[in-house]
């Protein structure tokens, strides 16, 4: 497996889920297991830059893909432009659902600078769309914060996106 | 969940002489439907055959104007596609209303068609469900039935149809293409999922052994105004109580071209066949749209706690043509 740039071998049932091999066997446990069902949002990677829940994804269909966890987003000792917004915005309260948000959020300013649509945009073919507050939170509605810090992390994605 | 066998196909010819020989096998896609249900105890196959790999991920234009789409097309990325967004928006909608983007960015077009249901008996082992396991009885009729169908049950089985995409392809006339050891075929998509009368175990017309490898849109210039409309618990992220995807052409105050479909209401994605009908060469006006409406609804069947789609459907689909008679559509 190649996780935030290193190649790891690693020997898996197929039914591991890539969650459980992440924190399992790799022991990237910054990654985290809400639901195990796809509801929550907490257990979001980056595959090849793109966000998917890992919990619903086994390690082996992703033996060949380029896996970045919350763990990778950090430029050496420099946090990620978004993890200095969540902490300047008040962006988390437990936290438990943060790596997920973050890895979600850094998914999401790719698909939108991608010129990617939303539910909520007025005009489909427009691909420069504002990121307003209703984009921002259209984007992220598949992480949920059960402890309801969604106006900071709105906050923080704002703040990165059109700095 | 138990254990089972993993390979992986690198082709199509691969893919399909595995299932031929494998009984108990099933194909996996972006998993986000099957490994639920896996892990759930629902889904138990002693094979998985991993499709993921297969070059069906193009979205090309066709000759005569239509589009290809492959079957491993991601959710997203189908959404994202400048020729659907700008020729069938209704399409590029009604995903973008599903599920959510770390989801859509896994889920496949085929394996979108061939999810099942989300009823809580289906899901829940410990109930009686006809379509998890035959014969057993349906708990959903007598028990918490609010979120199911009010269109195409039976007395085996009132489980909706879970899929947005689907709504707005059976609306577009799309065509599923498979693949199996025998050659390929092309099943419309209005015949493609089943109702469940007696069986409600049979979802598709697909065969055990089959692949599909690719759906197809017909050139449809009136998609190019229509629009996906989705009602439900919480703005974002939920699945449909009700879904309209509507495509609506008028020429001098007059329907000439109409296309219906619900979601959230059905035991499959539901064409509203009675309620185009109505409309073709009737005056494009609220009263005609109520008309069509009433008429789609009136073989309409509530259980105990649904009723409230009766009327939440037909106020859906009125919404929608009014919305696309004065805005045009979503594009």
């Amino acid at each position: 497996m190649r996780v935030n740039g290193v190649t790891e071998k690693v020997d898996l049932s197929p039914q591991v889920s890539l969650l459980d091999a992440l924190r399992g066997e790799l022991g990237l446990t910054g990654t985290k297991k809400g639901c195990d069902q796809g509801a929550c949002g907490a257990c979001t990677v980056l595959v090849d830059g793109e966000r998917i829940n890992s919990c619903l994804a086994l390690a082996v269909q992703y033996d060949d893909r380029d896996i970045t966890t919350v763990e990778g987003l950090a430029d050496g000792g420099e946090a990620h432009p978004l993890q200095r917004a969540f902490i300047r915005n008040d962006g988390l309260q437990c936290g438990y659902c943060t790596s997920g948000q973050l890895c979600s959020a850094v998914g999401m300013l790719s698909e939108h600078a991608a010129g990617a649509p939303s539910a909520v945009t007025e005009h489909l073919c427009d691909t420069d769309v504002v990121l307003s507050d209703d984009e921002i939170r259209e984007r992220m509605s598949g992480n949920l914060c059960r402890c309801g810090a969604y106006n900071g992390i709105v906050a923080s994605i704002r703040e990165v996106a059109a700095p | 969940m138990k254990t089972f066998a993993y390979l992986s196909a690198p082709d199509v010819p691969s893919a399909v002489r595995a299932i031929s020989t494998e009984p108990g096998a099933k194909f996996l896609g972006g998993g986000t439907n099957l490994v639920d249900l896996m892990r759930e105890g629902v889904e138990a196959p002693d094979t998985v055959i991993d499709i993921t790999r297969l070059p069906l991920t193009g979205i090309e234009e066709l000759p005569d104007g239509g589009v290809r789409i492959g079957a491993l097309v991601r959710n997203s990325h189908l959404a994202a596609n400048q020729l659907i967004r700008s020729r069938y928006p209704v399409l590029s909608q009604a995903l973008l209303t599903g599920a959510s983007a770390q989801l859509r960015n896994m889920a496949t077009v085929g394996g979108n068609l061939l999810q099942r249901t989300r009823c809580l008996y289906f899901y829940d082992g410990a109930a009686a469900c006809n379509k998890r396991e035959p014969g057993s009885g349906c708990d959903a009729i007598g028990g918490f039935n609010r979120g199911n169908a009010i269109l195409g049950a039976s007395e085996s089985c009132i489980a909706t149809h879970p899929s947005d995409m689907a709504v707005a392809l059976v609306a577009l006339d799309a065509v599923v293409e498979v693949e199996s050891v025998r050659g390929t075929r092309r099943i419309p998509l209005v015949d493609f999922h089943q109702l469940p009368g007696t069986t409600p175990q049979v979802e598709t017309a697909l065969a055990a052994d089959e692949l599909i490898t690719a759906v197809e849109l017909p050139p449809l210039p009136l998609a190019a105004t229509s629009r996906y409309r989705k009602v439900r618990d919480r703005a974002s992220y939920a699945f449909a109580l009700v879904s309209v995807a509507a495509a609506l052409e008028v020429e001098g105050g007059v329907v000439t071209g109409v296309r219906i479909a619900l979601g959230g209401v059905a035991t499959k994605p539901w064409r509203a066949h009675e309620a185009e009908r109505v409309l073709l060469g009737a005056p494009a006006t609220d009263e005609s749209f109520q008309r069509a409406a009433e008429a789609e609804l009136a073989p309409a069947v509530a259980r105990s706690q649904n009723e409230f789609k009766i009327e939440l459907s037909r106020r859906a689909i009125v919404a929608t043509l009014r919305r696309l008679l004065t805005e045009g559509g979503a594009a």
